[in-house]
């Protein structure tokens, strides 16, 4: 088939005649739009370069390398008040995505467990998952937030902390745990982990390409367990317990040692990952809900057990459906972690404000968080969408 | 001659049997719904202990030893809850700092939402000419109401507060996200490169960065923007802000829609010899604006959470009188839960008659078989 015939012009172009032309209409229209844009954003621009210098503001990024005079006492790096607004960010940068992660993890475990415990046909159990699913999506997570934050800080003081064998303590500065010291000799069991990782993953892979040729299965699950937790907790006692722990210490008005987790943070990932485990939770169910009873009813005849049936028939075709909405509360529950700054858990954005107020540079503070969470966002969809097309790859 | 004795089948038959009881009545349904297997058996008497370690607590914390009635936070013992300021804020919870002779005005404002709302959302009612033309009159006619003018005295929008607050950002960004929404979507979709270039820039940026930046934007770089004799009410740049950020969430429910209509439907719209909008209007967006119901609830509902937020950037809300409460000297550490728990509530019943709306909807128009 040729192309469709262009509309006819008598001729070549005729301006008087552009408007009934839709093609001539359409450039005319995004002319106007470009124009438009441009505008505004030159209005914009000059509008802040006359602000700014009437404030007496400079721009530019350069005070990132001046010293940031504050505290940051949730870090994951080297950080003192010495260090600089750029350092500052960078630890604010590792927060988010430390609060992130942990969400991410626990509200996944959250959302399967309990998506599948509300399809179970035991009439209490799904009842108790349906009214907690509802309550928690229907209530604002900010407000959730601060409601786990105040329960954090109800905890008893310091000096009648909750202690958990005399190793952890929980109290309204959080959470205390032991913290491992590394000996020597504590790489190779490390090491030992690693290498028992990467056997698993090839035990696994002639497992199943065994299966597929001779039809034998192969106890994978038992030995992956030998080769990444046996063999490394042999090699830890044959080289004499190489790691020791930190045990934190209670002293008169705080914990000396060991390693703290802060109760905004314990705050903030419990609302997080109970708040998007929820969400999770009912996209979990659509999913299961989502493949037909046939499939249920074609393993059960080929002999399949129920928990088989879950694992190898039902839960990969789920999954292509539960995929992409999941993604999209990932990066919600990311998103939804700078709320920090309500109960002072110093993510990007808290720490951004601060150095907002101090320094004055509003404009570049803002374009850095926003571009922080612009190149995250592109990252983990980027991930998603690569691991979507991997299991939708099975469909032929 | 005894022939019968030996019969080998009966005559006639033998009177029914009722069911086994294991089957049946009240161990019937204990027997399916809680015991199946022993793995359910052991989640119900899970479920049961973690219900009997919850629900008599909390009904003996918020009824039993409640205290109902005080002053200040000292005259609520530990034990219960505290609902003793109940009675002094609760006008405050709903209407914030708004002048207390002129809640009347709120209230009228409330009472017309409900015919407004309904001749948008229903054909078929009495008088639906006029009421046509009220429910596009009537935001105007709620502005006056609520800041004043003509008459009335004036409000400043900085009185407002609490549920009401949360009510006026969320409606208004319900109804304005709703338009700029399909213009997003049909931008997106559209033929022009530069039109869909812009759509597409416009929404992944809103959707990429967290509503929180959006609203710094709003009050700290917006002055930055405009002239400096251009001043904006704060209630107004938070407004656009939570309209804008809802827009491009809709943008992206309705662009499914849209493309859940197959082609023939526009080729249809064009050999009717129909101009783009109005196959727009006529054919393709009555069929994916029903295909995307759920999703625009969906999005109201999160978008109605969300106006929360305004207390980051220092408007009291209904979380903002609660956090106003527990953080005054009178009430401090007495009315944590319970205040949160109200607030809770009243989030709880909106959102979820409106996830519930949604829900029906969705079953009455999916016609797919199960």
């Amino acid at each position: 088939m040729s192309e469709r015939p262009a509309p006819p012009r008598g001729g070549g172009f005729d301006i008087s005649r552009a408007w009934t032309d839709e093609r001539a209409r359409g450039v005319i229209f995004q002319i106007l739009i470009v124009l438009g844009v441009a505008g505004l954003a030159a209005f914009i621009v000059i509008n802040t370069i006359t602000n700014l210098r009437e404030a007496g503001l400079s721009s530019g990024y350069g005070f990132l390398f001046d010293t940031a005079n504050f505290d940051i006492n949730q870090r994951l790096l080297d950080y003192a008040s010495t260090s600089t607004y750029g350092q500052a960010f960078v630890v604010g940068a590792l927060n988010t995505i430390l609060v992130a992660v942990m969400g991410i993890i626990a509200a996944t475990v959250i959302g399967f467990v309990t998506g599948v415990l509300r399809l179970s046909n035991n009439f209490l159990v799904s009842r108790i998952v349906g009214v907690w699913v509802e309550f928690t999506r229907n209530v604002p997570v900010l407000l959730q937030i601060i409601f786990w934050w105040l329960i954090m800080l109800a905890l008893p003081r310091v000096k009648d902390s909750i202690s958990i064998g005399d190793a952890a303590f929980l109290n309204n500065r959080g959470i205390f745990l032991p913290s491992p010291v590394f000996e020597d000799g504590s790489a190779i069991v490390l090491a030992m982990i690693l290498i028992g990782v990467i056997g698993a993953v090839l035990v696994g892979r002639w497992a199943r390409k065994r299966q597929e040729a001779t039809g034998r299965t192969f106890p994978v699950g038992w030995v992956g367990l030998g080769l990444i937790v046996g063999i490394p907790v042999i090699v830890y006692v044959a080289l004499g317990q190489p790691l020791d722990f930190d045990i934190p210490e209670k002293k008169r008005f705080n914990l000396k040692g060991g390693f703290n987790i802060t109760p905004e943070l314990i705050a903030l990932w419990l609302a997080l990952s109970t708040y998007t485990g929820a969400f999770i939770s009912e996209i979990v169910r659509g999913g299961i809900l989502s493949v037909s009873k046939g499939q249920t009813e074609a393993a059960g005849a080929l002999g399949l057990r129920r928990g088989l049936t879950m694992r190898k028939i039902i839960l990969p075709q789920a999954l292509r459906v539960i995929i992409p909405p999941m993604t999209s509360q990932y990066l919600n529950l990311t998103k939804n972690s700078s709320l920090a700054v309500a109960i002072g858990y110093q993510d990007i954005v808290s720490i951004g404000d601060t150095i907002l107020n101090q320094s004055g540079q509003a404009l570049e503070v803002i374009s850095l968080y926003m571009a922080f969470y612009l190149v995250l966002s592109l990252l983990t969809s980027a991930f998603m969408n690569w691991y979507n097309k991997r299991i939708a790859l099975v469909e032929r | 001659m005894k022939t019968h004795a030996f019969h080998r089948s009966r005559a006639e038959m033998l009177p029914e049997r009722p069911a086994p009881i294991t089957t049946t009545g009240v161990i019937g349904w204990l027997r399916t719904n809680l015991f199946s297997s022993y793995l359910s058996a052991a989640l119900t008497l899970g479920s049961i202990a973690v219900l009997a370690l919850i629900v008599p607590g909390l009904i003996e914390w918020a009824f039993i030893d409640a205290t109902l009635t005080g002053e200040i936070g000292k005259d609520c013992p530990s034990e219960g809850a505290c609902w003793a300021w109940l009675d002094q804020r609760i006008t405050q919870f709903f209407y914030g700092f708004y002048p207390a002779d002129a809640y009347w005005r709120v209230n009228i404002c409330i009472a017309l939402l409900v015919p407004a709302l309904a001749y948008m959302l229903f054909d078929k009612l009495p008088y639906s000419r006029y009421g046509r033309w009220f429910s596009l009159a009537y935001p105007v006619i709620a502005a006056i109401l609520l800041v004043g003018g003509l008459g009335l005295e004036v409000v400043r929008t900085d009185q407002f507060g609490g549920f009401m607050l949360n009510l006026i950002a969320g409606l208004v960004g319900i109804v304005l996200s709703l338009p700029i929404g399909i213009l997003l979507a049909l931008g997106r979709r559209s033929r022009m490169p530069i039109v869909r270039m812009f759509s597409v820039g416009f929404i992944e940026f809103i959707r990429g960065v967290p509503l929180i930046t959006l609203l710094f934007v709003a009050i700290i770089l917006l002055p930055l923007f405009l002239p400096p004799q251009v001043t904006l009410d704060q209630l107004i740049r938070v407004m656009i802000i939570i309209t804008v950020f809802a827009s491009a969430y809709m943008a992206e429910v309705i662009r499914g829609g849209l493309q859940a209509i197959p082609q023939g439907q526009y080729e249809a719209g064009q050999a009717m010899g129909l101009g783009y909008w109005q196959s727009m209007r006529l054919i393709i967006l009555p069929q994916a604006l029903k295909i995307s119901i759920p999703g625009i609830v969906n999005t109201f509902i999160g978008l109605f959470k969300d106006t929360t937020l305004v207390i980051i950037i220092g408007l009291f809300d209904i979380l903002g009188q609660a956090r106003l409460l527990q953080t005054n000297p009178d009430w401090l550490g007495k009315v944590d839960y319970e205040t949160f728990l109200l607030a809770a509530l009243f989030f709880f019943v909106i959102c979820f008659s409106m996830s519930r709306y949604s829900l029906n909807l969705e079953k009455r128009l999916d016609t797919t078989r199960r």
